[in-house]
């Protein structure tokens, strides 16, 4: 099989990108910068009809992982690179004649603020859920799914939370604020969340892009299905790093208006870097989100191959090699 | 005959939720007088019907109620549902309708329809009445009776008269009734919880205006209250008919919450039907079939009246009455029982108990007590209570007993729902009865004087009754067959259930005792634990009850333990692990003479609630002479399998606790769960498959009372009880328990039960206790460990990461999303060692989901 795989930098797109090159598939990528990972690279704006018509040329299928993330910023941004960029890849991909695509989402597509216990694939719902991000990922969702036709099978793998080592979203800046002396517990801290060791999410990818047939239009996230309080996870992922456990809490309520406050400011001031807190981030962190995984391991005839316990090991193993 | 408003029969408007129209069709008769008459009905008018539900409602509703009785109606079921004439949307005659009227025109409708083979008659509220009527016309077809808060007796001193009474003053009735829907939307207001709105429209669909409600009114007015009324007759017949169906069986619905048909109704009804099975539903109202799952229950109850027909009777074992070796012994001096009632031990040999037995028998016969009769025991265990049971027993009265430890809530519930005909109890529970409004007569076990015995509303103590059965013959003994008894669940889901035994089955239970603990008449019992100690007698044993507070176990001390010992040489002991407990503590108070006493007991017992190995070691040490055993089993059954302290020591750990092999004459079989955690396969004996623990003995119980939904459901197969735990059976045959049904965890990778992992983690040197409860929605859900750990914390929070490690490190069957620490866990009141996992898993969720981190 001949896959294009956008946004291949990415923690997981490495991943996928080995997976698939490691079991015989031809294997190119799409991002804006060189990449080094060794594969045939075509580089360009994901927004660019031409530049993504000329990756996706020959393609037999399509993983397409290239997106903004991210807690702030303009709402513009998001939707240029998420929205408008989703678009160009999914119209590509049926001009090029591909057969399997597989639109990677996010489980916030359709979290609109509530707790998420034990929760199914629900529909995206881009005008309920929180943040640019979720907004525009939700549409992103949408534009993908509608373009499941009898020639392409499309379906949204929306991974949970991916981590593990050499990840610079969630570990590197979870143990940045650790070092910093700027992590805090937000409210008990007891919410149950789900996540994704890295492999795990991409063997989940590989394994939609070969069930694509089975699973088209259908929308499923994808987690560990192994839910963990909060306070523990962040604890595990600084004490792997060999740093203390973060001691600060702040309440629940305090956050999320605090961060409501945050957001508006880095807003104001347009500023590039993290806020410290945003009103998102607070309810991430404060309200249970966990996820039904029995059809998605049905569907996918997938397991997660790492628990978690492994894969701390591992995140441990690697702060300890660096 | 007045003239009111006339109009034809017509089909209820479309719309209406949960009425499918074409259940809906107009059926035409023809009075005697040639007159024809239109009518509104639901038929499924399925042809060659097995059995038909001819459903009658009452007033103001109509044949809307029974919507769910058509749509659920099983393949050759035919389900009729009449509007009544005047009434829903048949025809509106202009004629008053009285009673017997309704029921020829009934009959009237049915042979137009053509119903054949057998009936089932359903009916609601005055419904009741005219199904019976149109029965006694039909004798032949009828096949059983359905009856929802209804009557066909009018007792005079009844609560319902004055209300309806009320209503009843003419311009009042019409004002209620007919010009204004305040009786129509007041009887829908009955229902608990309200009526969604767009029911309660359909209910008021064809009563929208005045000229459509008359009968409303006139229904009312058609309830004979006095004697010249003319419908009197009428209902006096039905009444007076049923004995005629008297082996017709019934189903009785109850709403115990209704103002109108309450209890007292239920009673009269189940007395003139003896073959009726009764579910009360203690928080449904009058619209019982809108409160509950009454379509349902009907259908099972259907389904196994067509079983019941093939199943072969079982020939019982001849037993000896509960009574017999108390008589065998009339003669002999030793004690029957001793007490410590006063402080001092008090005792009663079996000569003075035979003849007790005798007197208070025939004097409650005297003082009115029957046969059948319900006596509520308000006694503790001593020679009192002893006397009142085996009166009770030996006269044929069933005896209630709801323990203290139920609370004064549960207890009144309980009490409510048994509804005793007389209560006997110490002056302490004779001031609660008049104070808590409990039912029954009272008698008290304590002389008083008259003024506070009016005071009290007593009317009789034991000693009036022994006097006045000194000279009685003997009442006749009651049949193997007679209820002996209620006792009661702990209800620690939901209100206490009443468990019925008949005299036979505790005949069984007594010798099911005997065999399996080798007991003979020398032996000589200690029983610290209530049931046990009624038992004593019956097994001509000596019984002790020694000195302790009833309502808590765990009061007994070592040396009150070793003084009951003592005082008869008794070689057996049985108490509740609670009891263990605190003996095992209070050791060292002993006088070296106490202490030699214990070396005298051959056999520990301890039940009552999970009986941990370490407090039986603990309490073997003091009674080293000793084997400790201890019996699996509940109210429903026990024994029904039994362990010696070394059999737990052998068993070791594993997925539950080990209980034993099933005892002799009990048959232990599994149900196994399906992915859900629901036991819906067929019994097995195969070991290592997990499932519900379901049991078959002769000293099983015989239902449950007034709950035949529940006995239902929990007799599974016929034959069988349905324990409620769930377990498996090892190579050895021997039974584990891994917690209750409901408290399985059901993960998406199968059903986790949590005892096992409970004392696993318990062995962790720093965890005093362990809970194992499941979060998040039924087939998905998270398991949370929740541990006490040494030393306790003050308040509830998430274990560090080593402990999680260590406590996730003894759990291998299973992912544990969440390691939480207490303080304490919570219990159950009655037994103070039963973990609440319903409680703890409801605050799991709480705190996993974010919220505060509470207290449990």
């Amino acid at each position: 099989m001949k896959v294009l795989v956008t946004g291949a930098t990415s923690l997981v797109g490495r991943s996928v990108v080995g997976l698939l090159r490691g079991r015989g598939d031809e294997v190119k990528v799409f991002q804006r910068r060189p990449s080094g990972i060794g594969v045939a690279e075509h580089l360009g704006d994901i927004s660019d009809p031409m530049a993504v018509g000329d990756a996706v040329a020959g393609a037999d299928a399509v993983v397409h992982l290239a997106a903004r993330a991210g807690v702030t910023g303009q709402w513009e941004l998001f939707e240029q690179a998420n929205v408008v960029g989703t678009r160009c890849v999914v119209d590509a991909a049926r001009a090029a004649g591909v057969t399997r695509f597989v639109h990677v989402s996010s489980p916030s597509v359709a979290h609109t603020g509530r707790s998420l216990i034990g929760a199914g694939p629900d529909a995206a719902e881009p005008d309920r859920v929180r943040g640019h991000y979720a907004r525009s990922k939700a549409h992103a969702e949408l534009i993908a799914l509608a373009a499941d036709a009898p020639g392409m099978a499309v379906t949204a793998i929306r991974p949970h939370l991916i981590w593990g080592p050499g990840d610079t979203q969630l570990v590197g800046r979870i143990v940045a604020r650790a070092k910093a002396g700027r992590l805090a517990i937000v409210g008990t801290g007891t919410s149950l969340i789900d996540t994704t060791y890295v492999d795990n999410a991409a063997d989940a990818l590989v394994a939609a892009l070969d069930r694509a047939p089975q699973i088209a239009g259908r929308a499923l996230v994808v987690t560990n299905g192994q839910p963990r309080p909060v306070r523990e996870l962040l604890n595990r992922i600084v004490l792997a790093a060999g740093l203390e456990p973060p001691r600060f809490t702040v309440p629940y309520r305090v956050a999320r208006t605090g961060g409501l406050a945050v957001e508006k400011i880095w807003e104001r001031q347009d500023r590039p870097d993290d806020p410290p807190l945003t009103s998102f981030l607070a309810e991430q962190l404060g309200t249970a989100h966990w996820f039904d995984q029995r059809e998605t391991r049905l569907a996918l005839d997938w397991q997660p191959a790492v628990s978690l316990a492994e894969g701390f090991q591992r995140l441990r193993a690697h702060f300890e090699s660096a | 005959m007045t003239s009111g408003p006339t109009a034809p029969a017509e089909l209820p408007p479309p719309g209406l939720v949960g009425l499918d129209p074409q259940w809906s069709r107009l059926v035409t008769t023809s009075e005697s007088s040639g007159v024809s008459r239109t009518w509104h009905v639901l038929d499924n008018q399925i042809e060659d019907p097995t059995a038909t539900l001819l459903c009658v409602h009452g007033n103001p509703t109509w044949s809307y109620l029974w919507r769910d009785l058509v749509a659920q109606a099983p393949p050759g079921v035919r389900v009729i549902a009449v509007d009544q004439l005047n009434m829903g949307f048949s025809e509106r005659t202009g004629t008053i309708r009285r009673l017997e009227q309704r029921i020829e025109d009934l009959s009237a409708v049915t042979d137009e329809l053509g119903v054949q083979g057998p009936v089932i008659t359903v009916a609601h509220d005055w419904g009741g009445p005219i199904s019976l009527g149109w029965a006694l016309r039909h004798r032949s077809q009828v096949a059983g009776f359905v009856l929802m808060n209804t009557a066909v007796h009018q007792p005079a001193e009844s609560l319902a008269p004055r209300l309806i009474r009320m209503v009843r003053s003419r311009w009042i009735l019409r004002l209620a009734c007919v010009a204004t829907p305040i009786f129509l939307r007041g009887a829908l207001m009955l229902a608990r919880p309200r009526l969604a709105r767009p029911i309660r429209l359909a209910y008021q669909a064809p009563y929208r205006r005045a000229d459509r409600r008359s009968a409303i009114g006139e229904f009312v007015e058609d309830i004979p209250l006095s004697e010249t009324h003319p419908s009197k007759r009428s209902l006096e017949a039905v009444a007076a008919g049923l004995a005629q169906l008297a082996d017709v069986p019934a189903l009785l619905l109850w709403g115990a919450s209704d103002p109108i048909f309450s209890d007292r109704y239920l009673s009269d009804l189940a007395s003139r039907l003896p073959r009726s099975e009764i579910h009360r539903f203690s928080d449904a109202g009058h619209m019982i079939s809108e409160d509950k799952d009454a379509a349902a229950a009907v259908y099972a109850w259907v389904d196994q009246l067509q079983e019941s027909e093939q199943r072969p009777a079982s020939t019982p074992v001849e037993r000896d009455p509960l009574w017999s070796e108390i008589d065998r012994r009339s003669d002999d001096d030793a004690p029957a029982v001793v007490d410590f009632e006063g402080g001092a031990p008090a005792s009663m040999s079996f000569r003075e108990l035979a003849l007790d037995t005798k007197r208070v028998a025939a004097g409650l016969a005297d003082l009115g007590v029957a046969k059948g009769d319900r006596v509520a025991l308000m006694v503790p265990p001593g020679i009192d209570l002893a006397v009142c049971v085996y009166g009770c027993w030996r006269l044929g009265a069933v005896v209630v007993v709801a323990d203290a430890g139920l609370g004064a809530r549960g207890m009144s519930r309980a009490l409510a729902s048994a509804k005793p005909d007389y209560l006997i109890g110490v002056p302490k529970a004779i001031a609660a009865a008049r104070a808590l409004r409990w039912p029954g007569a009272r008698i008290s076990t304590m002389e008083m004087p008259a003024s506070r015995k009016r005071l009290l509303g007593v009317l009789a103590t034991i000693e009036d009754v022994r006097s006045r059965g000194e000279n009685l013959p003997e009442p006749p003994e009651p049949s193997d067959f007679d209820f002996a008894g209620i006792g009661f669940t702990s209800g620690a889901t939901g209100p206490a259930k009443g468990v019925a035994y008949r005299h036979s089955q505790l005949q069984a239970q007594r010798d099911a005792l005997i065999d399996l603990y080798g007991i003979t008449g020398t032996d000589r019992l200690v029983a610290a634990f209530g049931p046990f100690a009624l038992f004593g007698p019956s097994m001509g044993i000596t019984s002790v009850v020694p000195e302790m507070e009833v309502t808590s176990p765990g009061s007994l001390t070592a040396p009150a333990l070793a003084r009951s010992v003592q005082a008869v040489s008794a070689n057996l002991v049985f108490a509740s692990p609670a009891a263990l407990r605190n003996v095992v503590a209070t050791a060292a108070n002993m006088t070296s003479n106490e202490a030699e006493a214990l070396q005298g007991v051959r056999l520990l017992m301890s039940a009552g609630a999970p009986v941990p190995a370490e407090i039986l070691r603990a309490a073997g040490m003091l009674m080293p002479n000793a084997e400790a055993h201890t019996p699996y089993g509940m109210t429903e059954v026990l024994p029904v399998a039994d362990i010696t302290l070394s059999g737990i020591e052998e068993a070791g750990s594993g997925d539950g606790v080990c209980v034993g092999p099933p005892v002799p004459g009990v048959d232990v079989a599994i149900s196994p769960l399906d992915f859900d955690g629901r036991a819906t396969g067929s019994l097995t004996n195969q070991s290592g498959v997990v499932g519900e623990v379901c049991i078959r003995a002769a000293h099983m119980r015989d239902g449950y009372d007034k709950l035949w939904i529940t006995e239902d459901a929990a007799s599974q197969p016929v034959g069988w009880h349905r324990s409620g735990d769930v377990g498996h059976l090892d190579e050895l045959g021997r039974l584990w328990i891994g917690g209750r049904m409901g408290h399985i965890v059901t993960t998406a990778s199968g059903p986790v039960t949590p005892v096992g992992i409970e004392h696993s983690v318990g062995e962790l040197a720093d965890v005093v206790h362990a809970a194992v409860v499941g979060v998040g929605p039924a087939g998905t859900q998270q398991v949370v460990v929740v541990v006490v750990p040494r030393p306790r914390p003050r308040r509830p929070d998430l274990a560090d990461e080593d402990l999680a490690d260590r406590v996730r490190a003894r759990v291998d069957i299973t992912d544990v999303a969440a390691v939480l620490t207490v303080p304490s866990l919570p219990v159950d009141k009655r037994h103070n060692s039963k973990i609440d996992r319903t409680r703890i898993s409801r605050w799991a969720e709480g705190v996993l989901s974010g919220r505060r981190m509470s207290k449990i």
